[in-house]
């Protein structure tokens, strides 16, 4: 767990949190989404979030958000209760979601400009530009952009709230492997740089591996927190290495994904990703 | 993915530049319209010998300077490719029109295919036009003004209903069959019960107008509103914005391809509505004009005045697409206009 003292994050604690959905083919029981998360996240860490689709990753990150109300249990921010969405509390979704109508530069100024502090912070625009390399593209706009580029635009727009708590839902799902690996090291120059509090939803173990703190493993719906994982690795990481591995291999045996003996077993975990 | 090139980005958002056009092929494309402008003229000489030659004078000078341009350009362009580009676009619509004046002065005077008074050949009309211009001029100033009020307070009154009809389910709720079930009515049916009512024609032909406007304003507004991606709406929220950002900074630039077509359905309802209410009540106006040349049996009156409504509508929606396309630049390279 690293914590550092300039951190701009801060903790995350969930208690127990509970969600159901209305069920479209049932209209009296609702469907149970999550049951029972409880966890917490140190300031300035970084979490990876693992589980089956479906199983309710994303669910958890608008509850945190604040886009969702919980049934039941506390989410916590520090000290206090998460109740709506809030500047502090950055999501970047699976898809960039960038405003069409906006330009590159006036998306990444719209968390300024909804809070009224466009004047007073004009130059950090600048800087979050540098930060991800758009600065050629300030004046294009989102439709002329590749996958890769709007999605750091998205992270770019999300950081310049300086979020307590960043949350990103697959952001790199829809990359290739290349473009994937680059900006993995991107995330995480981005975060060792600002420190915000991270949970990142990911179907990939290598990316979570390669990221993250600890990695938190769902089971299927209604998800609950089957494993939490400490990776023990120093920063920064190295695919090939030997240590790398052999907690891949760890972590894929736990998921029944090791192969060979994955037939004979036959165990009851679902099919996972 | 480190792109350095700042002209990169420059060169993805300006449009291409159309490739330059040979002299050679531009001489020649411009004979032909030369040739067709002096057919006119030739075939306009022939007709105009049975006809009062008073009539006849304003055609005649008109096709022998439009000839004489044709040959002054066909030099100056050779030195000037801006002016070749620009005669090279409009070259093949320039011809069809010189060669649809010349068919229509030949059906008409010349083997006189159709009902004479009604159909007078294309001379009288320009003399119609130029003779009663002064008039002419005065009903078209009055038409713009009863158009562009109406139509201005249709907009206003359709983007505010429409707007809170798309955001607010309560709204929606009771508005929506509202909308539903007096919005079809064509305006110009309460013209009867509007004339009666109301305390003068103006008034009421304003008003008129400002319904037929509102009805597809508020229709489209709404649609657009309440269709917006609850995506954007979420990342907006995550990003700190309020409901005023929410609404006019999210759902109002998501709605606005849809609101456009809402302004360009009821711009052709204005137009509609305007005529008629000229013709029944407002005594002025192109639509008064038209039938007040009818009363007379001055049909190429009649004609002038559609040639001047022709313009005066096509200019006002040359206006609104120009804003369109201002407005919905992000579209460019999205969708097919
Ligand atoms: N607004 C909603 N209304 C009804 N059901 C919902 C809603 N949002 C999510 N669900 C249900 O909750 C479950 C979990 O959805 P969620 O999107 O959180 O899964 P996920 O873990 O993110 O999956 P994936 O990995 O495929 O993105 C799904 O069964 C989904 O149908
Ligand atoms: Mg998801």
């Amino acid at each position: 767990m690293v914590m550092t003292p300039d951190a701009e994050g801060s903790t995350l604690q969930l208690r127990d949190v509970r969600k159901s959905f209305p069920d479209p083919g049932d209209p009296v029981n609702r469907r149970l989404v999550l049951s029972g998360i409880s966890v917490s996240l140190a300031a300035g860490e970084l979490v990876s979030l693992i589980g089956p689709s479906g199983c309710g990753k994303s669910t958890l990150l608008r509850l945190i958000a604040g886009l969702e109300t919980p049934d039941s249990g506390e989410l916590l921010i520090g000290s206090e209760a998460i109740r709506r969405p809030s500047a502090e509390r950055g999501l970047v979704f699976q898809d960039p979601n960038l405003f069409p109508w906006l330009t590159v530069r006036r998306n990444i100024e719209v968390g300024l400009v909804a809070r009224g502090l466009l004047q007073e912070k004009k130059t950090e625009v600048d800087e979050f530009m540098r930060l991800v390399e758009l600065e050629a593209f300030a004046n294009a706009f989102p439709h002329h952009l590749s996958g890769g580029m709007a999605q750091r635009v998205a992270l770019a727009r999300a950081l310049i709230n300086h979020p307590k708590v960043l949350l990103l839902d697959e952001p790199l799902g829809a990359l290739d492997a290349f473009t994937r690996m680059r900006m993995q090291d991107e995330v995480l120059r981005l975060w060792s740089a600002r420190r915000s509090t991270t949970l990142l939803v990911t179907h990939d173990i290598d990316e979570a591996i390669y990221m993250s703190d600890r990695i938190i493993i769902m089971t299927p719906r209604p998800g609950r927190i089957d494993q939490i994982i400490l990776v023990h690795l120093g920063r920064p990481r190295h695919r090939s290495n030997p240590e790398f591995l052999q907690l891949r291999g760890e972590i894929l045996e736990l998921l029944h994904f090791a192969g060979g003996e994955r037939m004979k077993s036959g165990k009851a975990h679902a099919p996972i990703m | 993915m480190i792109v350095r090139n700042g002209d990169e980005a420059t060169a993805v958002i300006s449009p291409p530049k159309p490739p330059p056009v040979s002299v050679a092929a531009s001489l020649r494309t411009l004979s032909i319209f030369a040739g067709s402008v002096a057919l006119a003229l030739v075939v306009h000489l022939i007709v105009a010998r049975n006809e009062p030659p008073l009539e006849m004078r304003f055609y005649t000078i008109f096709l022998g300077s439009v000839l004489l341009i044709a040959v002054i350009t066909a030099p100056a362009q050779i030195l000037w490719a801006r002016l070749r580009q620009f005669r090279q676009n409009l070259h093949p619509i320039l011809t069809a029109a010189a060669f649809l004046l010349c068919l229509w002065e030949i059906i008409t005077s010349g083997v006189r295919l159709l009902p004479l008074p009604y159909f007078p050949s294309p001379a009288k009309v320009l003399h119609s036009l130029i003779t009663d211009r002064m008039l002419l001029f005065d009903s078209t100033w009055h038409s713009l003004l009863l158009l562009l009020s109406g139509y201005a307070f249709g907009v206003i009154a359709g983007l505010i209903t429409g707007l809170c009809i798309g955001w607010s389910p309560p709204v929606r709720y009771w508005g929506m069959p509202l909308l539903k079930v007096v919005g079809p009515i064509p305006a110009t049916a309460w013209i009867p019960l509007a004339m009666v009512v109301s305390p003068s024609t103006m008034f009421s032909a304003v008003a008129l107008i400002a319904l037929a406007v509102w009805f597809p304003v508020t229709m489209l507004t709404a649609s657009g509103i309440s269709n917006t991606r609850a995506s954007y709406l979420d990342v907006a929220r995550t990003l700190g914005a309020g409901r005023g950002y929410l609404i006019f900074r999210v759902a109002v630039p998501a709605a606005l391809p849809n609101i456009f077509i809402g302004l360009f359905m009821g711009l052709g309802a204005s137009f509609l509505t305007l005529v008629v209410a000229e013709t029944v009540g407002v005594k002025s106006g192109l639509g008064w004009y038209v039938s007040w040349a009818q009363g007379w049996a001055e049909y190429g009156k009649v004609f002038a005045a559609l040639v001047i409504m022709a313009g005066f509508f096509s200019t006002i929606m040359t206006v609104l697409f120009k804003v369109r396309d201002r407005m919905l630049v992000w579209q460019k390279g999205v969708i097919k206009w």
